[in-house]
C-alpha cells in the first residue's frame, strides 16, 4: 500500500496502486462508506458473519419466506424414510417428480393470484376441461398434436381473461367468479368428454413420451447443473461489480462463493439420487424452467413489480400510475393458462382424460400448495419458489402414505394439518412482521 | 377578491387552470364552481378549514377522481385526466395527503413504482435496481432524508420518513406542475425547512406549485398567491406580497371577527397593556 508523500508519483501513474492507497489517505469515514450505509443507526454487517447476522433477525421479525416449508419437507421426508425405507430410494423419488409436476404448474399459477390477493377456486376445473379438450380433439378428432396443444392452452388463457374482466369490469369478487368457473368448467369437462366419460392417450404419441419416458441422461444434467451454477454466480459478480461502480454496498465475494457452492449441492444431490433410477425427467425440467421464468417475471420486470404493488395497495398502485385492469387481467390469465399446462402434463402423465381428472384434489392439493410454500393468502407476499416447495411437500404426503398403504382417508387428514400449520405461520408471521415493521 | 372570469385564451404563463369545477359525493356537494389558475414559477397555496375541499381538488386535477362539471386547461389545451397515469404524462405529480405508499414494498420499489428504469443489458426487459437505488440515494440526500435504509419496506419508517419517501417520489418524473397536499404535516423541524426550501427551488426551476398546508406562517413564507376554498367554493384569492395573514384566515372562517382574529386582536391588546 503506498502512502502519499512520495511526492514523485504522478496521480494517474497507476491506478491499481492508487486505488490501493486512497482510504488510508484520511478521507472521513462517511465519505468512503457506500450510499447505502452511511447511515449511522444501521447495525454494521459485514462478510460471512454479517450475512447470517442479518438472515437470523430477518427470521425472528417474521421475515420467514421458505424456512418453515423447507423445514417441514426435511421433517417429513424424515418421518417417512424411518417409516419406510425406500421412501428416499431413486426410484421412488423420480416417481415423486413426476407426481409433483402437474400439480406444481397449477400452483404457480395460485402464487400469482395470491400475490395479488385474490384466489382462483377453479383451477382444478381449468385443468380437467384443458386435459379433456386435448384428448377429444387429439384422439377423437384427429387434430395434430400441436393443434389439440394450442387449442387447450388457449382456452386457459381465455377463461382467465373471461375472470379477469367479470372482476375488473364488475368488481364481482374473484371468489365467487372462480367458485362458478368451479362448477361451469366442470360441467364443460363432462360434457365434452360425452358419455363413455374416459379418453385415452395413444401410449406412443410425443405428449405421452415427454411426460412418461423422457428422461435427462446423467451427462446432461450435470452440465446443466454447471450451467446454471455459473449463470448465478456469474449474475451475482456482475450485480456486484454494478453495485460498487455506482458506490453501493454488496455481498462480499465469500458470500457470493457460499451461496453458488451451497446451490450446486441443493442441485447435485437430488439429481445424484435421480440418476440413480431414470433420471431427471424432461416433465419436471419443464415445471422447474417455468418456476425460474416465473421467479424472473415477478421479482425483476416492472409487471412483477407492479402485480406486487396491487397486492400491497391497490388504491396507490392506481395513483402511481399502474394500469390496475391490466395487471389483474393478466394475472388471471396467466394462472388459468398455467391450470391448463398442468391439465396437460397430467393428462399425458396418466396417458388417460377421465371424468376425474382435475377433480377436488388436483383443485385443493394446487391452492394448498401455493399456501404452505409460504405465499402470503393476504396478497402482496410470497415467491414462485414456494409453488416448487408446496407441491413437494403436498405430493410427498401422498407418496409416503401410499408407499405405507394407508388410504386417502388419512392423507386427506394429514394434508388438512400441514396446510392448517402453514396458514398459522403465515398469520403469526404477518403479526409479527407489523410488531417488527416489516409488514 | 374573487378570480376574474377568464378569457378563452389563458394568460401568459398559465399552466394549469381549473373554471367551473365540481364535484359531489352523494349528498355531499364537496366542490362548487372551482376557478383556479397556476402559473409557471409560482407557489398558489391553497387553504381552507377542514372539509373545505382541498384534497378533493387535488384529486380531481390529479385524476384521482373525475369532475361532474367544468373544465381544465393544461399548458394551453383543454385536457380530460380520466386517471392518475393519465395525469402524470401530462406532467403533474402529486403527493397525496394520504401518501398512497405500497406498505410490503421498499423505498426504492416505491420511488420508481409506476416508472421503473430497466436495464438496457436484457433489451429494457429487466429491472435496474443498481440505478434506481444509485438514484434514490442522491434524491433523499437531496431532501436531507433520514432514511436509515432504502431497501426495507415502507412499513417500517417513522410517518416523516414516509413523507418523505412520497415527497421525493413526486419528483422523480419530470413534472410541470407538483401538488403537495399538506406536504410538512408529519416532518420534523428540520424536514420542513428543507420541503419548504425545495418548494422555493422547484419554483426557481419554473414549476408551478401547488401547496397545501394549515400552517399559516409557512403560507406567507413561500406562497406567491393564496387561494381560499370555503365548504366547496372559491372563497377569493390573495397576493401574498399585498395581504396581511388576519385577511387570510378570515376568508377561511368566512367572518372577519371569528376565533382566531379575536384571539390575535386580544394578545395584541395584552401586549400593548404590558409594554
Ligand atoms: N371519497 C369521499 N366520499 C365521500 N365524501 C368525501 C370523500 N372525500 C371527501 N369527501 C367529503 O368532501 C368534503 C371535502 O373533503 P376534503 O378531503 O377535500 O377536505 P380537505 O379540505 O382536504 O380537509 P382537510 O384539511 O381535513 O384535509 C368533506 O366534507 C368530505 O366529507
Ligand atoms: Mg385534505
Amino acid at each position: 500500500m503506498s502512502l502519499h508523500g512520495s511526492g514523485t508519483r504522478p496521480q494517474d501513474a497507476n491506478p491499481d496502486q492508487s486505488d490501493g492507497g486512497e482510504p488510508a489517505n484520511g478521507t472521513t469515514d462517511a465519505a468512503q462508506l457506500p450510499a447505502d450505509l452511511q447511515d449511522e443507526r444501521l447495525i454494521a454487517r459485514r462478510g460471512v458473519s454479517g450475512a447470517i447476522a442479518a438472515f437470523t433477525s430477518r427470521l425472528r421479525s417474521g421475515d420467514l419466506g421458505s424456512v418453515p416449508v423447507v423445514v417441514g419437507l426435511i421433517i417429513i421426508w424424515a418421518v417417512f424414510q424411518v417409516a419406510n425405507g425406500s421412501f428416499l430410494s431413486s426410484r421412488n423419488l423420480v416417481n415423486l417428480t413426476l407426481q409433483t409436476t402437474s400439480v406444481g404448474v397449477i400452483a404457480l399459477g395460485i402464487v400469482l393470484v395470491l400475490l395479488l390477493g385474490e384466489i382462483d377456486l377453479s383451477v382444478g376445473s381449468v385443468s380437467g376441461v384443458a386435459g379433456a379438450v386435448l384428448a377429444i380433439t387429439f384422439v377423437n378428432k384427429g387434430w395434430p398434436l400441436a393443434l389439440s396443444l394450442v387449442a387447450s392452452v388457449v382456452l386457459g388463457i381465455v377463461i382467465g381473461l373471461f375472470y379477469g374482466l367479470l372482476y375488473t369490469r364488475f368488481g364481482v369478487p374473484s371468489f365467487v367468479i372462480t367458485l362458478a368457473g368451479l362448477l361451469g368448467f366442470l360441467g364443460l369437462q363432462l360434457l365434452v368428454l360425452g358419455k363413455d366419460g374416459t379418453v385415452n392417450l395413444p401410449y406412443d404419441s410425443a405428449l405421452v413420451g415427454f411426460a412418461t419416458r423422457s428422461f435427462l441422461s446423467p451427462a446432461v444434467a450435470y452440465i446443466l447443473i454447471a450451467v446454471v451454477v455459473a449463470a448465478y454466480a456469474l449474475t451475482r459478480l456482475q450485480g456486484r461489480r454494478a453495485r460498487a461502480a455506482a458506490g453501493l454496498s454488496s455481498a462480499p465475494n465469500s458470500v457470493i462463493a457460499i451461496k453458488a457452492v451451497a446451490l450446486a449441492l441443493v442441485l447435485l444431490i437430488p439429481v445424484l439420487i435421480l440418476n440413480g433410477d431414470r433420471g431427471v425427467s424432461s416433465m419436471f425440467l419443464l415445471f422447474l424452467a417455468l418456476v425460474v421464468i416465473t421467479d424472473i417475471a415477478v421479482r425483476r420486470t416492472r409487471w412483477g413489480r407492479s402485480v406486487f404493488a396491487v397486492g400491497g395497495s391497490v388504491e396507490a398502485a392506481r395513483r402511481a400510475g399502474i394500469n390496475v385492469r391490466m395487471i389483474y387481467l393478466s394475472v388471471f390469465a396467466a394462472c388459468s393458462t398455467l391450470a391448463a399446462v398442468g391439465g396437460i402434463l397430467a393428462a399425458a402423465r396418466l396417458v388417460a382424460v377421465s371424468q376425474a381428472s382435475g377433480g377436488t384434489d388436483t383443485n385443493l392439493n394446487a391452492i394448498a400448495a401455493a399456501v404452505i410454500g409460504g405465499t402470503s393468502l393476504f396478497g402482496g407476499r410470497g415467491s414462485a419458489y414456494s409453488a416448487l416447495l408446496g407441491a413437494l411437500v403436498i405430493m410427498s404426503i401422498s407418496n409416503g402414505l401410499a408407499l405405507l398403504s394407508l388410504d386417502s382417508s388419512i392423507r386427506y387428514i394429514v394434508t388438512a394439518g400441514v396446510l392448517l400449520i402453514a396458514v398459522t405461520i403465515d398469520s403469526l408471521s404477518r403479526r409479527s412482521r407489523q410488531a417488527h415493521g416489516r409488514a | 377578491m374573487t378570480v376574474t372570469p377568464a378569457p378563452l385564451d389563458v394568460g401568459a404563463g398559465t399552466v394549469l387552470k381549473l373554471q367551473g369545477i365540481s364535484k359531489r359525493f352523494g349528498a355531499v356537494q364537496a366542490l362548487k364552481n372551482i376557478e383556479l389558475d397556476v402559473r409557471a414559477g409560482e407557489v398558489m397555496a391553497l387553504v381552507g378549514d377542514n372539509g373545505a375541499g382541498k384534497s378533493t381538488l387535488v384529486k380531481t386535477i390529479a385524476g384521482v377522481y373525475t369532475a361532474d362539471d367544468g373544465t381544465m386547461v393544461f399548458d394551453g389545451r383543454e385536457v380530460r385526466v380520466g386517471s392518475p397515469a393519465e395525469a402524470q404524462q401530462l406532467g403533474i405529480a402529486t403527493v397525496f395527503q394520504d401518501l398512497a405508499l405500497c406498505d410490503n414494498l421498499d423505498v426504492v420499489a416505491n420511488l420508481y413504482l409506476g416508472r421503473e428504469l430497466t436495464a438496457p443489458s436484457a433489451r429494457g426487459r429487466l429491472l435496474d435496481e443498481v440505478e434506481m437505488e444509485r438514484q434514490s440515494w442522491e434524491l433523499l440526500r437531496q431532501l436531507s432524508a433520514k432514511i436509515p435504509s432504502v431497501r426495507i419496506p415502507v412499513a417500517s419508517l417513522s410517518g416523516g420518513q414516509r413523507q418523505t419517501v412520497a415527497i421525493a417520489r413526486s419528483l422523480l418524473g419530470k413534472p410541470k406542475v407538483v401538488m403537495l397536499d399538506e406536504p410538512t404535516a408529519a416532518l420534523g423541524v428540520a424536514q420542513t425547512a428543507e420541503v419548504l426550501n425545495l418548494v422555493e427551488r422547484l419554483r426557481e426551476r419554473g414549476l408551478a406549485v401547488i401547496l397545501i398546508s394549515h400552517n399559516m406562517a409557512d403560507v406567507m413564507a413561500v406562497a406567491d398567491r393564496v387561494a381560499v376554498l370555503r365548504l366547496g367554493r372559491n372563497n377569493g384569492v390573495f397576493v401574498v406580497s399585498e395581504t396581511r395573514t388576519q385577511d387570510i384566515i378570515a376568508a377561511i372562517t368566512g367572518a372577519t371577527d371569528n376565533a382566531v382574529s379575536e384571539r390575535a386582536a386580544r394578545r395584541s391588546r395584552e401586549e400593548g397593556s404590558a409594554s
